[in-house]
């Protein structure tokens, strides 16, 4: 039981925390609120603001660029964050078979982690870069394809270039959790299921893909919320285009504010998307909970 | 289980795919770095330089030189904004963290923290722009180290609160009981106990903030507060003809945490898989 000192000392010492994450994150979060249902706009004079109710969702929810913005998120999403779950998993696997090197390519794989993302983007771009790129050299020294191509240039490309982009960055923190889940998955089990005459892909679906189920999903969700919110990569790669064809919903929203100075309608788009992250970081919760209440699916 | 002569073969066949794929892009990075700028635009490329070229490296270490008084400037705002912003984050965080493990304070209430991190930063920007803007705090390194002080804090709690948790309690509770403060008991006896935890969450932070490049876009727009990764931005989006000073920029920012994530990978994967595993 905590005595009275103590109760105070716990806010107390939350006090500074508190403040600050008020302060950054709940203000401007209600400002934005606010300013989502008025016709403000970025200006050097001081304009006056009119209250104009929910106007600015009306045309926020029936806007065909907004809806072609949120669908690419979340192909972005869906994609990239699968990408990273299917290779994760395979890596782990890779990863927890005894083999020379095994070691060191454990290591290695935190590399693309560690790397910045704008450095991952921009060296992705010089891969990608149409005349002189890695990519183009490497594929037409191969015969894969006998002429050079504009891979972030062309619109039915460019998502699926900085998609693999982002996976490569991404992969290694789905793999590393796998991997921690699968040494915690008991040889016992499996040697008796072998003995039983399951085969290794039946082993694999029936005991181990389902021990490591609950913290896969856990970091998968982790990385939906991330993916969900995609920027920088987009902005150092193609900056939205060609033809808006990467222009995700925080990149659309940046635009509305800061290239058409839009405050009041770009906060209604914005509030959209806290909502769809909101329920994101909610299914996060519920699954982070009962991870840690000890359940392994 | 004995593997076959097969299956070995597969095993080792999938490392090298795997190690070509994770390491490849990176050392074409550096290959780039020092390559002559003409091997840089061969068709097709030649992938060894025909000799290589150390004086992007050279330039961008000169401040008399255009691109290395950007990339220092950049480089000395980066480590004053990461730095800034961990000590801060982790001087507000430990004794948060020390209520929400000895305090009781309500795990709802963290998560609620957690989750306002989680949040897009878009739907942050503009009340903070405006607020800046009036107050003058633009394109200033202090504004971007109460920012990512910010966006650090929830996580950096949470880790705080699970190493604090292991600690055992019982010189705590006699500190206590002789009369000593709850300050002085958490400077005495906590701190030196949680000392690696504190070195873990703190090089985490600062991998995270040396990272972040939406704020810092927003923030700041000259030599004075711009860090790293706007810089790069700034290098790639500028008419540069020679793609060896990008790429020698890009892996000058990534050899900190390259070297960070190396050295400490035990402490940083176990940190990672914790904090994005446990709720």
């Amino acid at each position: 039981m905590l005595g009275r000192r103590q109760k105070q000392e716990k806010w107390m010492l939350l006090a500074p925390a508190m403040f600050v994450l008020a302060l950054i994150t709940l203000v401007p979060l209600a400002n934005t609120l606010w300013l989502s249902f008025t016709d403000t706009r970025i200006t050097a004079i001081a304009t006056p603001v009119h209250f104009i109710g929910l106007e600015n969702y009306v045309y926020a929810l029936t806007d065909p660029d907004f809806q072609a913005a949120l669908y690419r998120t979340l192909y972005f999403t869906i994609v990239s964050v699968g990408l990273e779950g299917v290779l994760g998993i395979a890596v782990a696997v890779l990863l927890n078979q005894p083999f020379r090197g095994q070691l060191v390519l454990r290591a290695l794989i935190i590399l693309p982690w560690a790397v910045p993302t704008i450095v991952n983007a921009v060296a992705w771009r010089l891969i990608y870069q149409p005349d002189y790129g890695a990519l183009n050299s490497l594929l037409y020294q191969l015969g894969l394809i006998s002429d050079y191509r504009s891979w972030i240039g062309d619109p039915s490309t460019a998502m699926n270039m900085v998609i693999l982009a982002d996976v490569w960055k991404n992969f290694p923190l789905v793999a590393y959790v796998a991997l921690a889940a699968l040494q915690t998955v008991p040889g016992d089990l499996l040697k008796a299921a072998a003995i039983e005459g399951a085969g290794p892909w039946k082993r694999f679906r029936s005991i181990t893909l389902p021990w490591i189920a609950g913290p896969l999903l856990v970091v998968m969700v982790l990385r939906t919320i991330e993916a969900f919110r995609v920027f920088d990569i987009i902005y150092v790669m193609t900056s939205g285009g060609p033809a808006d064809s990467t222009k995700t919903a925080s990149f659309f929203i940046y635009q509305e504010y800061f290239n058409y100075l839009r405050s009041g309608s770009g906060a209604s788009y914005a509030v959209l998307v806290a909502g769809i992250s909101a329920v994101l970081i909610l299914a996060y919760y519920s699954v982070a909970k009962r991870q840690a209440a000890g359940g392994t699916a | 289980m004995r593997r076959s002569l097969l299956q070995s073969a597969l095993v080792y066949l999938c490392a090298l795919v795997l190690a070509v794929f994770t390491a490849g892009p990176l050392l074409w990075l550096a290959v780039m770095s020092v390559s002559m700028p003409t091997d840089l635009t061969e068709v097709p490329l030649h992938w060894i330089p025909s000799d290589l070229d150390f004086s992007r490296y050279g330039a961008l270490l000169d401040v008399a030189d255009g691109s290395g008084r950007r990339f220092l400037s950049a480089l000395r705002n980066s480590i004053l904004t990461a730095g800034g912003a961990t000590a801060i984050a982790l001087l507000v965080a430990i004794p948060a963290a020390y209520s929400f493990s000895r305090r009781k304070a309500s795990m709802v209430l963290l998560f609620a923290f957690l989750a306002t991190i989680m949040m897009p930063p878009i739907t942050y920007i503009l009340p903070l722009y405006s607020a800046f803007s009036s107050l003058g705090l633009l394109n200033k390194t202090i504004t971007l180290v109460i920012v990512y002080a910010a966006m650090l804090l929830p996580f950096a709690i949470w880790l705080m609160k699970a190493n604090i948790d292991v600690l055992p309690v019982e010189v705590e509770q006699a500190a206590l009981m002789e009369g000593a403060s709850t300050a002085f008991t958490l400077r005495k006896v906590v701190l030196p106990l949680a000392l690696p935890a504190i070195a873990a969450t703190a090089m985490l932070s600062f991998l995270v903030a040396w990272d972040e490049f939406f704020y810092a876009l927003i923030f700041t727009n000259d030599l004075s507060a711009k860090t790293l990764p706007v810089a790069i931005a700034d290098f790639a989006a500028g008419r540069v003809t020679d793609y060896g000073v990008i790429a020698s920029v890009g892996v000058m920012a990534t050899l900190p945490p390259a070297i960070l994530a190396i050295a400490f990978q035990k402490f940083i994967v176990s940190g990672l898989v914790a904090g994005s595993v446990k709720g």
